[in-house]
């Protein structure tokens, strides 16, 4: 592993260390490309597979197959000549593939004839009443810090939401000996009967069992309520309680650490700001990229795999790594690509891996409710801007999430709507009465994460852009 | 024929909100016409300033103007927040211009004598400061700054929340605003007027252009002109800091909520769609070298916008002589104009007739007349501060 | 909030949250150190002032800022702790200079 990139320029340029990007800079590294692989965490793994060379949690079982499955994929990476580079964070990416690195404080730009996109996924925003209140985190961030640092929610500790994480967490923590008092299960049941023509092949799919053993892991060891329909967390300074209504029956319990999952949904920041168009999924419920069938986008040779390009999971992340990989090495080393899997046979592999996808995006939409929040809950956490804030902007004349940034400045902090995108699009399609597709998203630039004046100070400048500043 | 409105303004930017503000405060039935989400959105992406200095140099009639608008910014400040409880902050503090070496700062002074010496401008007092007086109002400045001018009367505004708060002030005036509203066609008959537009037809008595750059195609609809030479611009900015910086700078300052924002660069280029990164760059090492701690900061967002700009620089504001009720309004400093645009230009617009003494000097016939004497216009985009430049290279 | 688990045999990293010594392990990225050291570590928002807490702890919310090393505004999730470091509680805004 570098610290710095070791070049000016390479053939392919691979963001994102997770299932995805793993497989595919392994194979175009392979095939001899200069492949630089940058990640913005400690070590590779991504989410899923998050600090798989580092935890503290040796025990397998713990973790589960699904998890070290992962290990492969790194050694694979690591012996293939790719260069790594870890906490390198990606603020910039233009049409013209120059790629813009912050690493230590330190800024640097990278040109690449190829740029594979692998950002994967963030959790959806879960916007309730209180969710800004100190103790109220993801369950993916919960997990996070039990994969990377072996930690357990610790005192009154409730689950709440819905999706395969939210059982694969509850039941983890349960594992290692943590404890939860109640899980919360949101999943609408009116999905049930609109999922049921997915089901034949989601019977036949891994995720069955797995789901289902999973849910009875959890079950037996605490306590679920299902068909909950409002969650609203209290507290001062700090959450210390939980209101929620099931079956029409309302209850208020006591909570230390409130666990908070609705699924994942596309993280399109850096695609978004390099130009790559999108398209709203109205199953998904989120923007995806629209991509070609070898993952290439609207901007030439930039190509995006794994949860970045639609919702699919690890296995899917990594067929769909492979896929683009390999449009890549035909365009750049054709004789490269003839020694590998055609592309045919990728296409079935993805497909087999996908088996299953369709029933669960149904099954999982979240209720309305939980997307689209009542007027005092907070939306965009950064600005401190309410449901009611964003529908009185509306009535104004606010027409998309970019006007509504002259009204209230949603969007404009440093998380730069990653944590209320969704929720603004969605509340202003249903406050004016339109469809999400037509609403829109923030329209982004870089710097798509923060980094430093002096950072952009060091960048290269030139005569032309030195004439269009410096004035008497 | 029926008439919806008194009035339709053509954009709903800060000029023509600030237009059909003072319309409506004066009990015109008004409506403003402006486009969707994802168009060019200058004065949402402005630099707020409320701007004195070296305005109006080869036209001693927007010194006066500029100044007049500066003097009445806190009469709008305090009755749009009485109007609508938002504060815009409006700050008159003073404001510099800092200059990073020897050269930059003659060229600075040289402008300083040249505006004062211009006949007809407006007395006011400027000052160019050396290194150790501006580091007595501004302590973080780097040993690169070698001095600056200074001008009490500049100052700076929220400008997003002038922006919201003129909608807010529409609202409770009754004044329609109509979004997806871009107008396409406009026509005269019958001593009105009728837009065409994206929603639908509007009919109205009188039509305010103030489309910005797009008023360039739609003054000939009506028997005028707006010749437009816009430019582009970007902006930086930061993350929320305590406060440091107590007065704006012609291209750093600090606002109300915390972050600074930095500007602006000068191309004549018209893609907004990305910032260019070498000039992103050259922006912030002049930032760092002016204000060396800003190095630190981390940069939240940067963008660039296309800047509002009239050929020459100065505003244009016109009526029509073939289509009488049709009025023209651009200009580059939206912020700085808007108090004397609802405060002054919109009664004149009301009573149906600009008054040539006040804003006689801003007709676009300067344009034509330039062409007929074959005086030297500017051939090309260029903006007040273009002006100012050129003339100071020309020394 | 967050209790180790005791199979954790990582080596032991000593750092300084305002000034009071934490033992965290190393490969702890200072947000989890900070909820791991049962100290209060809520900062405060540069909007209204309100508490928070780090709230996805993957590099996307910004509720983990936090000064590391006279260094304002960092994401304590994406920083891993270090002998001798010295974290403080992000209050507000950040400073200049700081």
């Amino acid at each position: 592993m570098t610290s710095i990139p070791q070049r000016d320029a390479y053939d392919v340029v691979v963001i994102g260390a997770g299932p995805a990007g793993l497989a595919a800079a392994a194979l175009t590294a392979g095939a001899g490309l200069a492949t630089l692989l940058v990640d913005e965490n400690m070590g590779p793994g991504g989410q899923v597979w998050r600090a798989i060379t580092t935890t503290p949690v040796k025990e397998k079982r713990l973790l589960g197959d699904d998890y070290w499955a992962g290990q492969r994929l790194v050694d694979d990476v690591r012996a293939s000549g790719a260069e790594i580079l870890q906490r390198a964070t990606v603020w910039s990416l233009d049409r013209t593939l120059e790629v813009g690195l912050s690493i230590d404080g330190g800024a640097r730009l990278v040109r690449a004839k190829r740029i594979i996109l692998a950002t994967g996924a963030l959790e959806r925003p879960f916007p309730i009443p209180g969710w800004t209140l100190p103790g109220v985190m993801t369950a993916g961030a919960a997990q996070t810090m039990l994969k990377s640092s072996g930690l357990l929610p610790q005192g009154r500790v409730v689950v709440a939401g819905q999706g395969p994480l939210l059982w694969l967490l509850s039941a983890q923590i349960l594992r290692m000996g943590g404890m939860i008092d109640l899980v919360l299960d949101t999943a609408d049941r009116r999905n049930r009967l609109r999922a049921l023509p997915h089901l034949p092949p989601f019977l036949t799919s891994p995720y069955f069992f797995k789901g289902l053993a999973m849910m009875r892991e959890v079950r037996a060891r605490t306590q679920v309520v299902g068909g909950v329909t409002s969650l609203a967390a209290r507290g001062s300074g700090r959450v210390e309680a939980l209101a929620y209504e099931a079956g029409g029956r309302r209850s208020e319990i006591p909570v230390d650490v409130l666990l908070l999952h609705q699924g994942v949904v596309p993280n399109v920041n850096l695609a978004m700001a390099a130009g790559v168009r999108h398209r709203w999924d109205d199953v998904q419920l989120c923007w995806v990229p629209e991509l070609d069938e070898r993952g290439e986008s609207s901007v030439a040779g930039i190509h995006v795999a794994g949860d970045g390009a639609g919702i699919g999971g690890a296995s899917v992340a990594v067929h769909r790594g492979r896929i683009a990989a390999r449009a890549v090495i035909e365009a750049l080393k054709p004789e490269a690509g003839l020694a590998l899997a055609d592309h045919a046979t990728l296409a079935s592999e993805l497909a087999r891996a996908e088996r299953g996808r369709a029933f669960l995006d149904v099954l999982f939409q979240p209720a309305r409710q939980f997307r689209i929040p009542a007027d005092e809950t907070v939306v965009c956490r950064c600005e401190e801007v309410t449901a009611r804030d964003i529908r009185e902007s509306v009535a104004l004349g606010a027409t998309g999430p970019n006007q509504l940034k002259a009204y209230r400045r949603t969007g404009m902090g440093p998380c730069q709507g990653r944590l209320c995108g969704l929720t603004v699009t969605e509340l202003m399609a249903e406050a004016r009465g339109r469809t999400p597709a037509e609403i829109g998203y923030y329209r982004l630039r870089a710097p798509v994460k923060p980094i430093t004046l002096a950072e952009l100070a060091s960048l290269p400048k030139g005569e032309d852009a030195t004439k269009a500043v410096v004035r008497g | 024929m029926s008439r919806d409105y008194d009035v339709a303004v053509v954009g709903g930017g800060l000029l023509g909100s600030a237009i059909a503000w003072g319309l409506g405060r004066l009990g015109q039935r008004v409506c403003v016409l402006d486009e969707g989400d994802m168009v060019k959105r200058a004065s949402r992406a402005n630099f707020a300033l409320v701007w004195v200095q070296s305005k109006g140099l080869g036209m001693s009639a927007y010194t006066r103007w500029t100044v007049a608008a500066s003097n009445s910014w806190p009469r709008l400040a305090e009755e749009i927040r009485e109007q609508t409880g938002l504060d815009v902050c409006f700050q008159r503090n003073g404001g510099f211009h800092l200059a990073l070496s020897e050269e930059e700062l003659a060229q600075r002074a040289d402008t300083v004598k040249r505006m004062s010496e211009q006949p007809g401008g407006a007395a006011y007092h400027f000052e160019i400061l050396g290194h150790a007086e501006v580091a007595k109002m501004l302590p973080h400045i780097g040993p690169e700054v070698v001095g600056g001018s200074f001008c009490p009367l500049d100052g700076h505004v929220n400008s997003l929340r002038t922006f919201r708060a003129l909608h807010t002030g529409l609202a409770r005036l009754g004044v329609d605003y109509r979004p997806d509203h871009a107008v396409t066609a406009i026509s005269y008959t019958g001593g009105g007027f009728r837009l065409t537009t994206a929603g639908g037809e509007i009919a109205s008595g009188k039509v305010v252009l103030a489309a910005g750059n797009a008023n360039e195609t739609l003054a000939p609809m009506v028997g005028l002109t707006a010749p437009m030479g816009p430019t582009r611009g970007q902006v930086i900015v930061t993350e929320r800091t305590a406060p440091f910086l107590p007065h704006p700078l012609t291209t750093i300052r600090q606002t109300d909520e915390g972050t600074v924002m930095i500007g602006d660069s000068k191309e004549d280029a018209l893609d907004d769609s990305e910032a260019r990164l070498p000039i992103t760059s050259v922006m912030a090492d002049r930032a760092r070298r002016t204000f060396p701690l800003l190095g630190r900061l981390n940069v939240v967002r940067s963008w660039a916008g296309i800047r509002v700009m009239p050929k020459d620089g100065f505003p244009i504001y016109d009526q029509s002589q073939t289509c009488p009720g049709a009025f023209v309004a651009c200009c580059h400093s939206g912020v700085t104009l808007a108090a004397i645009h609802a405060y002054e230009l919109a009664p004149m617009i009301a009573a149906g007739r600009l008054d040539p003494d006040r804003t006689g000097a801003f007709s676009a016939r300067r344009f034509a007349e330039a062409a007929k004497d074959g005086t030297d216009m500017p051939a090309g985009p260029h903006g007040a501060w273009a002006q100012e430049k050129r003339n100071v290279q020309a020394h | 909030m967050f209790k180790r688990i005791e199979e954790d045999r990582r080596r032991a990293v000593e750092i300084f949250v305002e000034g009071q010594s934490v033992t965290a392990r190393e490969g702890d990225t200072v947000a989890a150190a900070l909820l791991a050291s049962g100290l209060d570590v809520r900062r405060s928002t540069a909007v209204s002032g309100a508490p928070r807490l780090p709230y996805c702890m993957m590099g996307v919310c910004f509720d983990c800022l936090v000064t590391i090393d006279g260094m304002g505004n960092r994401q304590g999730c994406l920083v891993p702790v270090r002998e001798g470091m010295r974290i403080e509680i992000q209050k507000g805004k950040r400073e200049i200079g700081r």
